[in-house]
């Protein structure tokens, strides 16, 4: 019986077991949980449940099993990957089962209105409007075989089209206890607490949890030399929306629970929330060893900076300021933990298990044998699932309790208290000589870094050996500065830090081509880095530097867009208020830890009737490494992709692959896929004295090896299986090799970079500073597309979060954490891509992949700052260009 | 009380005499207000009152029941084109998901100063009825909603009926809605046009209303002065709008724009939003 107005979203996935139905905002911003009400979408989360008595309601999971349209779907969602993280999926397809009863065969701008009350943050939109498009019509399923190169549906795409996939908040039983943060709603204040035994005992809650019950250290971090984050504040917060306690109590209890009777009284005092303000010599100073707020900083340097642009027969400078941008997963973070005897299992969304359980071993002060992380389908990452956020409450909550608890942030508490993308303050020189070659650059860049470390270093380190761009620089100074704030924390947000430099760069690129009278996209093309030339790290690479392939892979686009911006442009007439302009930029980005080890670990069996297995413990947080390492894992074999069964990642079942991040599974995990296909292709060979041609065939009962046209059973019978049931097994490593840095960053921060560059072609309305983007060209060098089909995804789905970034994406502490003040692209605001795949193989790539996710947004803000320049003629240095920004500039370039 | 579904408005006023009852009709901006508090525990749900449904005609004009939802008005292809403007801000309203569900009078009660339906409903001139323990008050929207978020509701109030005064049937309209991106987004400007015409095809009358650019949406009666008595080709060719017509507007500085930004575009929209209701009447020179 549900609770008078209890939201219909709650009904189904608590009482009717419908889990199918994903709640991303509660406020109608997301549609995550749309479900049908007599055929009409709804979101199901603003939707008394009392309402429906005597209606009929549809969930995805119902549709899948009796609508055609809606088995249509599943399978054309698969064949376009039109499901990443699969979170929003549901919401998408039940909107489009509506559209497409009335409408068989509808136009896209009919899809996109019928999908855009839907936000998802991995695809860019453009797979899932092919494959609403596509369900009007006779179906043309993928037919690749799964081998390296070939487009194939991901793995696990069916469990995220029929509602059945698992994510943080789907695993507990309903019934589970419920546990709730508390959170200071002041960026700095001090704090006490009431009599919170009374209080807990009077409100009916089970356990209140404050920093008094953490048995081992109240600190955690992502790099251990920077931990500096409290579970718990102790007396003194350091930004809004930080915990200070929790509450856990029974669903029923929970439900009726109101945050504002919880007993503390606030002090609240002065915040810095300003780079600037937090320098000020009266600031008050955030962590006590960090003198200046300075967390930490960054250099790279090479030849002479200040020489060279001084002899530069032409030199620009600018100025550039990027904001905080929000991950803005439609999955808020979520997870449920359980008593296992005397051990804990966490199952929450992560990007890094068995950081995870680094993490708690020391916040809980137990054996890490004690501790299982079981990493749940993750609803988005992007970076900030790379740190804690629910695991230690819910462990903590277990010890406490003894009981399974559960617990799932709030839209609003997972935008108030996790990592957010670095706001920077970019200053750059560049010099080039009249030959149109860059000769000196010098770039400052200082990171708002917010209250914690978390991967504040890792941007400070990254950015200055980055902030070249993909270009042959002989004369470099790169500085970088991590300084905190009463801020949410910044950390990892696709490309640490190097999206905001590129911003920056790329649009002095092309001023400095305008100086010099040449064209953009060629004086990017001749001081493009070549195989043989070094880095501003000193770095060589004799192989695998494919910029300028991707560079060139532009010109014909490039050609074209100009020439249509300049026949609409003269359209327009004087009195026009329509102005379209084409960009271009480019990136580059180092895959794997920086000049740090780096390892992935992949295990494999055969089990005694043949099957085999492969523990994949990479977390695939929508991007598809799940299916990407078992290609590469299953050519390296000698099989095919649909013969090899997946243990997913779990620290008790999977060794450790790293964490999701820095662009690495494809590169580092796909390597110790690779070598452990070999490893176990050898003693099945070894067990036959077979040729290393032989082709080895699974078969219903065993595997057999065709050598030489002979085949040969092989009786896996003879000897036992180990522990884990397999009669053979193979583990194997891979770490890419790197050299620290010197004093002055030189040196081999990575072991390979991939490459990319963008072409933006954007219409601006002069009279509002509107800019709608018309479409993209990408060009990435992805070494060897392992499936083509997902690179389109990573490109496409990188680049609506660069459109964010640039356009709309601002946040703004205590102002903006919800999904309506603080917005991302819809499906009506992404235009066709057209992505051109390079292929630049690597050394050290498995089949000579390199890395992708990270690079697919570091070129589109500065492709799109150029398109605006070439529309406008002005030089936009704020992210993001909202219309009244825009607006602003081109009236005070009217008055001036 | 509880969760209660009156099955008549004199029921509905019975338990909204209740101290702590909360009315919940669509349920768009009930819900997301809430946060991260509990529902309130005594929610009075108006969706099954037949009298707060339909679009009906009356002798002086139209009648809209206050629970019609925006896909109602949507669908409602009685209504005349005087309407088109109304239904197009309903097409910009959320998504479609908030459109099948959210009512007109929700809208309006919610009294945001960027509610997406009343600058059209004020180009329309409409008029709210509310019933409360005290009777039946009938009253224009322009004095209705007082401020951001204040209306003339007292406690127990509930809106029934929107009424539309009956217009010549050659009447046009527009409206146009700025935001920073295609759907689900909160109006940076928006402007609602109402026209029609003489033989002569001259302006006769002229309503123009701008939301989100002041604390409650509003006519702009001094540009209508202006256009009366104006050809209509005028409205497709000549700048017509001035600062000075705007001068009533009290636009705010907030993180979707600055209040200079709001009052330049509104400027524009107000053109724009001219342009394309003349046009509809396709003059004969066009």
């Amino acid at each position: 019986m549900a609770a008078p107005g209890e939201r219909l979203s709650v009904t189904l996935r608590e009482r009717l077991e419908a889990r199918d139905v994903k709640v991303g905002c509660d406020a109608g911003d997301c549609g995550a949980c749309t479900v049908l009400l007599d055929g009409r979408p709804v979101c199901a989360c603003l939707m008394p449940t009392q309402r429906v008595a005597g209606h009929a309601v549809d969930t995805l999971a119902g549709l899948v099993r009796t609508d055609p349209l809606a088995q249509t779907l599943t399978q054309t969602f698969q064949d376009h990957g039109a499901a990443q993280c699969g979170i929003c999926t549901p919401g998408m397809m039940v909107a489009a089962v509506a559209l497409l009863r009335d409408t068989p065969r509808p136009q896209a701008a009919e899809v996109q209105d019928a999908l855009g009350g839907v936000l998802c943050r991995c695809t860019g939109y453009r797979k899932i409007l092919d494959a609403v498009l596509a369900a009007g019509h006779p179906p043309a399923p993928l037919t690749g075989s799964g081998a390296v190169g070939s487009a194939i549906r991901r793995l696990d795409g069916a469990a995220k089209v029929t509602g059945t996939e698992v994510f943080g908040d789907d695993v507990a039983p309903p019934g589970t206890l419920e546990l709730r943060v508390i959170r200071s709603p002041h960026p700095r204040a001090r704090f006490q607490f009431g009599d919170l035994a009374q209080y807990a005992r009077a409100a009916g809650l089970e356990a209140v949890l404050t920093a008094d019950d953490i048995g081992g250290t109240n600190c955690f971090g992502v790099i251990p030399d920077f931990a500096d984050q409290p579970v718990f504040a102790e007396t003194e917060t350091r930004f809004q929306g930080e915990a200070i306690a929790a509450v856990i109590a029974t669903p029923d209890r929970m439900r009726q629970f109101d945050p504002v009777d919880f007993p503390v009284t606030w002090t609240v005092l002065d915040p810095v929330m300003t780079v600037e303000a937090a320098q000020d010599a009266t600031a008050p100073q955030l962590h006590a060893n960090r003198p200046g707020n300075l967390l930490c900083g960054g250099l790279v340097q090479c030849g002479d900076a200040d020489a060279a642009l001084a002899r530069a027969d032409v030199t620009v400078t600018g100025q550039f300021s990027t904001s905080f941008v929000e991950h803005a997963y439609i999955e808020p973070e979520a997870g449920y933990a359980v008593p296992e005897g005397d051990r804990i299992a966490v199952y929450a969304c992560t990007q890094a298990p068995v950081m995870d359980l680094d993490g708690l071993e020391h916040i809980l002060g137990i054996d890490r044998r004690r501790i299982r992380i079981v990493p749940t389908a993750v609803g988005g990452g992007f970076g900030s699932k790379l740190d804690l956020s629910v695991q230690p409450y819910l462990a903590l909550g277990v010890l406490k309790t003894g009981k399974p608890v559960r617990m799932a942030y709030s839209r609003h508490e997972s935008m108030q208290s996790t990592t957010k993308r670095h706001p920077a303050e970019i200053s750059i020189t560049i010099g080039a000589t009249r030959d149109g070659k860059i000769c000196g650059l010098q770039f400052a860049g200082d990171f708002n870094t917010g209250a914690y470390a978390s991967w504040g270093p890792t941007v400070a380190t990254r950015v200055p050996i980055h902030a070249s761009g993909p270009y042959l620089v002989r004369d470099y100074r790169a500085q970088s500065r991590a300084i905190h704030t009463h801020s949410p924390p910044s950390g990892a947000f696709r490309g640490f830090g190097v999206p905001q430099a590129a911003a920056a760069l790329e649009p002095l690129l092309d001023d400095l081509a305008t100086k010099l009278g040449l064209d953009p996209l060629e004086f990017r093309i001749s001081n493009a880095l070549q195989a043989g030339e070094p880095t501003v790290c000193g770095q060589v690479f004799s192989q695998g530097v494919g910029i300028t392939a991707c560079l060139t892979a532009l010109r014909p686009a490039w050609a074209a867009a100009k020439a249509d911006c300049a026949s609409f442009n003269a359209g327009q007439g004087a009195h026009g208020f329509l102005r379209r302009g084409v960009g271009v930029a480019a990136g580059w980005y180092g895959c794997g830890n920086t000049s740090l080890p780096n390892p992935s670990t992949i295990k494999a069996g055969i089990r005694a009737n043949g099957q085999i297995v492969l523990h994949q413990g990479a977390v695939d947080i929508g991007q598809g490494s799940s299916t990407v390492i078992t290609q590469i894992f299953a050519q390296a074999l000698g099989v095919s992709v649909d013969q090899v069964v997946l243990v997913g990642a779990d620290t008790d079942l999977t060794p450790d692959a790293g964490k999701t991040s820095a662009s690495r599974q494809t590169f580092v995990s796909g390597n110790a896929a690779r070598r452990t296909g070999l490893a176990l292709r050898q003693q099945i060979l070894a067990q036959l004295n077979a040729a290393d041609t032989a082709r080895i065939v699974p078969g219903p009962t065993g595997l057999s090896v065709i050598d030489a046209a002979q085949t040969h059973a092989l009786d896996l019978t003879r000897q036992p299986p180990n522990g884990e049931g397999y009669v053979l097994q193979a583990m194997e490593t891979y770490d890419p090799p790197t050299q620290p840095p010197d004093e002055n960053g030189q040196g081999a921060p990575y072991a390979q970079f991939g490459y990319a560059a963008h072409l933006a072609m954007v219409e601006v309305d002069l009279a509002l500073g509107t800019v709608r983007a018309l479409g993209f060209t990408a060009a990435h060098d992805v070494g060897q597309a392992i499936n083509p089909l997902l690179v389109e995804g990573q490109v496409q789905g990188g680049i609506a979060q660069g459109l964010g970034m640039t356009l709309m994406e601002e946040f703004v502490p205590g102002r903006t954490a919800n999904l309506h003040d603080y917005l991302i692209p819809t499906i009506g605001d992404m235009p066709p891509v057209d992505t051109l795949i390079i292929e630049e193989p690597d050394a050290h790539g498995p089949f000579g992949a390199k890395g992708l996710g990270e690079h697919v947004l570091i070129p589109t803000a500065p492709a799109l700052l150029n398109a605006i320049h070439h529309a406008t003629g002005l030089r936009m240095t704020r992210l993001p260009v909202t219309p009244s920004r825009l607006h602003a500039a081109i009236k005070a370039h009217a008055d001036a | 009380m509880g969760y209660v579904t009156p099955s008549s408005l004199q029921d509905a006023v019975d338990a909204l005499s209740h101290p702590e009852a909360v009315i919940v009709a669509g349920g768009t901006d009930l819900y997301p207000a809430l946060r991260d508090r509990p529902v309130p525990a005594n929610l009075v749900d108006i969706s099954a009152i037949p009298a707060l449904h339909g679009i009906t005609a009356t002798p002086t004009g139209w009648r809209i029941g206050g629970a019609t939802t925006w896909t109602d008005l949507i669908r409602a292809r009685h209504l005349p084109a005087a309407f088109d403007g109304l239904k197009a801000a309903a097409r910009d309203l959320g998504s479609v998901q908030i459109q099948n569900v959210a009512t007109l009078a929700g809208n309006l009660c919610n009294a945001s100063p960027a509610a997406d339906g009343v600058p059209a409903l004020l180009a329309l001139d409409a008029e709210v009825e509310l019933i409360g323990p005290t009777g039946t008050r009938v009253m224009p929207l322009a004095t209705f909603v007082t401020g951001p978020r204040q209306t003339q509701l007292r406690p127990g109030d509930l809106m029934v009926a929107l009424y539309v005064p009956a217009l010549p049937d050659s009447s046009q309209s527009s409206f146009l809605k700025l935001g920073s991106r295609r759907y689900l987004v909160i109006s940076i400007a928006m402007v609602a046009v109402v026209l029609w015409l003489d033989d002569q095809d001259r302006v006769v009358g002229a309503r123009v209303a701008v939301g989100a650019c002041s604390a409650v949406a509003q006519r702009l009666p001094k540009l209508e002065a202006d256009l009366r008595g104006r050809p209509v080709r005028d409205l497709l060719t000549e700048p017509l709008v001035t600062k000075a017509h705007l001068a009533s507007l009290a636009p705010i500085d907030d993180i979707r724009g600055s209040a200079t930004y709001r009052q330049d575009a509104a400027l524009h929209l107000c053109q724009r939003a001219l342009r394309a209701a003349a046009v509809k009447f396709r003059p004969a020179d066009e």
